[in-house]
């Protein structure tokens, strides 16, 4: 079956002046997909949500959102598309329920159809109790879940979720996640953005990883840390020494070592086996922990730097 | 259409929640005003032009009024959506048009001026200071007057980052505008060289369209030239608020 894919882009370039935020990018995705871009600071993320969401326009390359021009047909996209941006514009003057309900007058929808959308949707982000209350005194988990709701309230097509939990405590995250996971089960197209990894692993099928504006890697997560990393990691503490003093000394075990500022990264398909090995070579590490490979490794390795700061 | 009216629905829905707030302003002021003024200085004053002072200040108060609303809500509230609510961006990813949100900003100021307008109108004619049929047209000045005003102040308020410069506004154009625009006293008395600065206020043109059509008098200038004037602003103010707005929200 050959169906055209929600999100097309080559060679989608963004500037700000004489500033390149988004560097040439390839994308395509497919309906059903939950698709992710993962990467640090102003990596190009959000520029390239923009983009999709038909907000910015590209300065150069090919684009095209559910097969069509963005800029000749950006309002009609916009009507299928639903975008959590990343940072919340819930309307302050206005309770729960009304900024739903406003939303969906937004989109052309019936009054009476916008308010069963709108209890329907409190329901499914769990706000029902929250309905006639301002929107000011939400915590940022029960605003986010807001944003979400109100990113559904046109039945979109396509989600844009750009950063869905960053901020949240750990509880928030799991039950946006939660939610997130029960839009994917029910075929709705996800994209979305994100510096955690633990986020892509749950809700993405396949993800880009984006650095300077550019794709560094693109895949499944299996697929990237199977390509890019070991099967396991070590991780090496040496009590006040520095990890980087020991690169030389441990060179050969192991595929690779990378010297962070307060540990040393082993990558091996065998950890145990390498643990061995430093203990046979004579070296006593202060802590040793062995664990799988995570997109976390991934990204190091192929950027030379760590995700979160 | 459709999408203005949303946005209009969406002004609405806050406004029927606030609506006491501008109460004061709106309709008890202007009428303490036409009191205090009209009968306690009015009695001091003796006549303006032939007509005793209420009836000559009432139609300047009366374009005032709305002149006054179309600068308080093109201002901050226009500002506010833009930096504070980030309503127009979220207005923006939805199928809305830049149109549709400057549209519906300005029926809903013309709706505020319209209740306000006619409110006065009524109380106006109860201190008997309507003396032509042509009062009908008033609400119509009053409507031209607030687009002509609003239409580009919004443009203004649209390019701001913070409301320093709305002190600026205020104390150089809005005040001016209100004491020396011929709402109190003719124009004429103005030295010859400020004059110009009041034929450039949209106020000026209004007041006198609103004088002539309730004292049934002709107003200083031909009709046209007045109602020019202000389709000039407007029009001007709307292409100016579409630049502004479409600057702000894209990319
Ligand atoms: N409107 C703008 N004008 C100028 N520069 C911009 C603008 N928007 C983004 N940038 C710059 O483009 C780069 C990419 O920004 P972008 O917001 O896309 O990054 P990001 O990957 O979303 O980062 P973050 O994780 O911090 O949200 C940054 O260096 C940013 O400063
Ligand atoms: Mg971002």
């Amino acid at each position: 079956m050959t169906q055209e894919p929600l999100i097309y882009a080559r060679d989608l370039v963004k500037k700000f002046g004489d500033f390149t935020a988004v560097n040439g990018i390839d994308l395509e995705v497919a309906p059903g997909e939950a698709f992710g871009f993962l990467g640090p600071n102003g990596a190009g993320k959000s520029s390239t949500m923009r983009m999709i969401g038909c907000v910015s326009t590209p300065t150069s390359g090919e684009l095209r959102i559910l097969g069509m021009d963005p800029v000749r047909d950006g309002s009609r996209i916009r009507g299928r598309l639903g975008v959590c941006p990343q940072l919340d514009n819930l309307d302050p003057d206005l309770t729960v329920f009304e900024n739903l309900t406003t939303y969906a007058r937004y989109f052309g929808i019936p009054r009476s159809e916008g308010r069963r959308r709108a209890a329907e949707l409190l329901e499914f982000v769990q706000l029902t109790e929250k309905a006639d209350g301002k929107v000011e005194p939400l915590s940022g988990g029960m605003k986010r879940r807001l944003t979400i709701a109100r990113a559904m309230v046109n039945e979109p097509d396509l989600v844009l979720l750009d950063e869905p939990t960053t901020g949240l405590d750990p509880q928030a995250r799991h039950l946006l996640w939660e939610r997130l996971f029960r839009l994917k089960q029910a075929g709705t197209t996800l994209v979305l953005t994100t510096h955690y990894m633990d986020e892509a692993e749950q809700l993405c099928d396949r993800l880009v990883v984006m650095d300077g504006g550019k794709i560094v890697a693109e895949g499944s997560p299996r697929h990237l840390i199977d390509t890019y990393s070991t099967k396991e990691v070590v991780e090496l503490r040496f009590g006040s020494d520095t990890p980087a003093s020991y690169v030389d000394k441990l060179e050969g075990i192991g595929d690779r070592l990378d010297p962070l500022p307060d540990r040393l990264l082993l990558y091996s398909a065998d950890g145990e086996g390498a643990v061995s090995e430093v203990h046979r070579r004579g070296y006593t590490p202060s802590s040793v922990l062995v664990r799988r490979s995570t997109l976390e490794d991934v990204f190091l390795i192929l950027t030379g730097r760590t995700l979160v700061d | 259409m459709a999408g203005t009216l949303a946005i209009l629905e969406r002004h609405l829905t806050i406004y029927k929640r606030n609506w006491y707030a501008s109460v004061f302003s709106s309709f008890i002021l202007p009428v303490l005003f036409v009191i205090s003024i009209g009968i306690g200085v009015g009695s001091y004053v003796g006549t303006v032009d032939g007509w005793e002072y209420l009836s000559y200040i009432v139609p300047g108060v009366l374009a005032s009024g709305a002149f006054q609303t179309a600068i308080g809500e093109s201002t901050f509230p226009v500002l506010g959506d833009f930096k504070w609510s980030r309503a127009y961006h979220a207005m923006r990813a939805t199928p809305l048009r830049i149109k549709d949100m400057i549209f519906g900003w300005q029926l809903y100021i013309q709706i505020r001026v319209f209740i306000a307008s006619v409110i006065f109108l009524v109380v106006s004619a109860i201190f008997g200071a309507v003396h032509s049929p042509w009062v009908v047209v008033t609400p119509l000045i009053c409507a031209l007057v607030a687009l002509a005003t609003a239409a580009p102040v919004s443009a203004f308020s649209a390019g701001l980052e913070n409301d320093s410069y709305f002190a600026l506004l205020f104390r150089f154009i809005v005040i001016p505008s209100t004491l020396f625009a011929g709402v109190f006293f003719p124009v004429t008395q103005l030295p010859l060289l400020v004059r110009p600065l009041a034929y450039a206020s949209p106020l000026w043109h209004a007041v006198e369209l609103c004088r002539a059509a309730m004292l049934g008098t002709p107003p200083p200038w031909p009709v046209a030239v007045h109602v020019g004037y202000l389709i000039v602003l407007a029009v001007g103010g709307l292409y100016w608020a579409d630049r502004a707005y479409s600057k702000r929200l894209k990319d």
